[in-house]
């Protein structure tokens, strides 16, 4: 056997152990979402029986899913989840980008510069430190409580430092100021320069910040919890709390309901795993 | 028309960064303010009166022993949970970046706790600790087994393990990235010059990612100091408030016992620590990096 041949055989043997390895870690990272998957077409008698057999003793069931549904009034709360994530990243998008627009390209003006550090620097303060006085100033002196629009703002102004820092550095390396130079001259306001030329160019980074955030949304559970308290309004991760809390003894019921909290993501997810880890990864890479 | 007057500036800003700016002073700066304020009341969170009591809360706060038990308890927590998150991070960014077969399926696959929220992972992992981990005791020992999630250093081990398996997946999109901007021409002249692949890797490679070190284990420390939504669903302080950390222990000193102003001097202490924590880790983190 020739060195090189040698080389490739081990390559291939280390190769074949490291598929291996993947494969059980990968094994050990969706147990729990398998445990699931085969618990939830049990009856509550066969799951807390064993929890592990693939079949229960009454045979394959689909009655959890329509009780869950009812219980935790599924698509109310999905409609709620839906529209509060939806409207929250359009409005992160939109404001951010304009911001960081300004503040990019005056970025001799003091004013522009204190803002901008203002927002890197509040990117450090914990979300326990703002919520006593969110819920005192929005809740006990404004009452604006218990409103989706309420959410959606709150959400929007959370994640303006953030999304602005993001832009603000695209806009930087990847808009040349001679083509919005351009764009003037040909006649564009810089309302049109900004809406026709430089906002089409942020494409990637869009993509990027609403990702992150449409993601950070939907699975918010601590801001939603403590400004949306009537039930109609619940969104997912708050309406999951409040069912575990009144049925946590019916497994049944339990694991549909997982299962229904967790399916929205996962199937978005099947469709754009690309973007999705493309995007979480660039977005965490400039955090 | 002159665009160096300052009111065409101010018209611009307004127009651009008014809604952002807004916003942004709406929910982070003014709330931050008032809730450095709100620390120097003692406020019960219904009544129109915040009488003023100067520094008591922070005198409080340090006299409150269960706040810093909660604390304590945090450090641990998250010394362990970051020291493994970074290493099963960097293992599995190794093995998918190795060029097996299906990294990219892996990949997509070890981020997926990522995608779903802290409440519902709690809540699926306390039915594997409850009931699927008994189950299997039961089946390889003789002996009665008991839920890990029913003894405190078992709740604690608990929580730990979610959350490295929660954050993993994400660390490792970063460790991948580090990874992939490590020139594969370095490597390879290391391993000419006669390094073993175990020497490349911790003298050339490891090295060179330090900013993804720094970045990951800043990522997981300010994580892992403010956890709240696991913590809730997967053991919600039991037993017997042995697993409360400092978050929740700021939620209910506020809001379910209703001491609103200690309840935030706690919360402003948490976030003093945390900083703290994470700009001294940058701080010496930075201070080795080397250029390639």
């Amino acid at each position: 056997m020739t060195e090189n041949e040698k080389a490739a055989r081990q390559k291939k043997i280390s190769h074949a152990i490291m598929w291996i390895v993947l494969l059980l870690l990968f094994f050990c990272f969706i147990f729990p979402f398998i445990m699931v998957v085969i618990n939830v077409f049990k009856t509550k008698g066969d799951i807390v029986k064993n929890p592990l057999a693939l079949i229960g003793a009454h045979g394959f069931t689909l009655e959890n899913f329509p009780a869950a549904m009812k219980k935790m009034k599924f698509w109310t709360v999905f409609f709620n989840s839906l529209i509060i994530t939806s409207c929250a990243t359009v409005l992160t998008i939109v404001v951010s980008s304009m911001a960081s627009f300004v503040i990019v390209r005056n970025g001799k003006w003091k004013f522009c510069t204190f803002i901008f550090s203002l927002m890197i620097a509040s990117m450090v303060i914990p979300f326990q430190v703002l919520m006593v006085p969110l819920v005192s100033v929005y809740g006990g002196m404004l009452n604006v409580l218990n409103h989706r629009i309420t959410l959606i703002l709150l959400h929007v102004g959370f994640s303006v430092s953030m999304a602005v820092f993001m832009f603000h550095g695209a806009i930087k390396t990847n808009i040349p100021v001679a083509l919005e130079e351009a764009a003037t001259i040909d006649g564009c306001t810089r309302w049109q320069t900004w809406w026709k030329v430089v906002f089409p160019l942020l494409k990637p980074t869009i993509a990027t910040v609403g990702i992150i955030n449409a993601m950070a949304y939907w699975n918010d559970y601590l801001l939603p919890s403590l400004v949306l308290t009537k039930k109609n309004l619940y969104t997912i991760p708050i309406a999951t709390q409040a069912f575990y809390g009144t049925y946590s003894t019916d497994l049944g019921l339990v694991m549909a309901a997982l299962l229904l909290a967790m399916l929205p993501i996962l199937i978005l997810y099947v469709f754009l795993q690309r973007y999705i880890v493309e995007g979480v990864a660039s977005g965490a890479v400039k955090g | 028309m002159n665009q160096n007057t300052a009111s065409y500036k101010v018209k611009q800003y307004l127009m651009f960064a008014g809604p952002g700016t807004i916003l942004f002073f709406g929910t982070v700066i003014v709330p931050f303010l008032y809730g450095l304020y709100l620390t120097l009341t003692s406020w019960d969170g219904t009544s129109r009166s915040k009488p003023f009591v100067g520094l008591e809360n922070f005198v409080n706060a340090f006299k409150d022993t269960t706040y810093w038990q909660a604390m304590g308890r945090t450090v641990i927590y998250s010394i362990f949970a970051v020291v493994l998150i970074n290493i099963v991070a960097f293992a599995l960014a190794y093995l998918v970046t190795s060029g097996v077969k299906g990294q990219n399926f892996f990949r997509a696959g070890f981020f997926v706790p990522n995608l779903i929220g802290g409440i519902v992972l709690g809540y699926v992992w306390q039915f594997v600790f409850n009931r699927a981990f008994v189950a299997i005791g039961k089946a390889i020992s003789t002996g009665t087994t008991v839920s890990l999630l029913s003894t405190p250093n078992g709740a604690m081990f608990c929580l730990i393990l979610v959350s490295v398996w929660q954050y993993a997946g994400y660390m490792m999109l970063i460790y991948v990235a580090g990874f992939m901007s490590v020139s594969k021409d370095v490597q390879e002249a290391s391993l000419i010059d006669g390094c073993t692949p175990a020497q490349a890797m911790k003298n050339v490679t490891i090295p060179l990612m330090r900013s993804s070190f720094v970045q990951c284990i800043f990522l997981s420390i300010t994580r892992c100091f403010v956890v709240y939504d696991v913590n809730l669903s997967l053991t919600k302080g039991e037993p017997f408030g042995s697993s409360v950390l400092a978050a929740m222990h700021v939620y209910n000193q506020a809001f379910t016992y209703k001491n609103y102003g200690l309840g935030q001097a706690e919360a402003v202490i948490l976030f003093l620590v945390c900083a703290i924590v994470g700009v001294t880790q940058v701080m010496v983190g930075k201070k080795g990096e080397v250029e390639a």
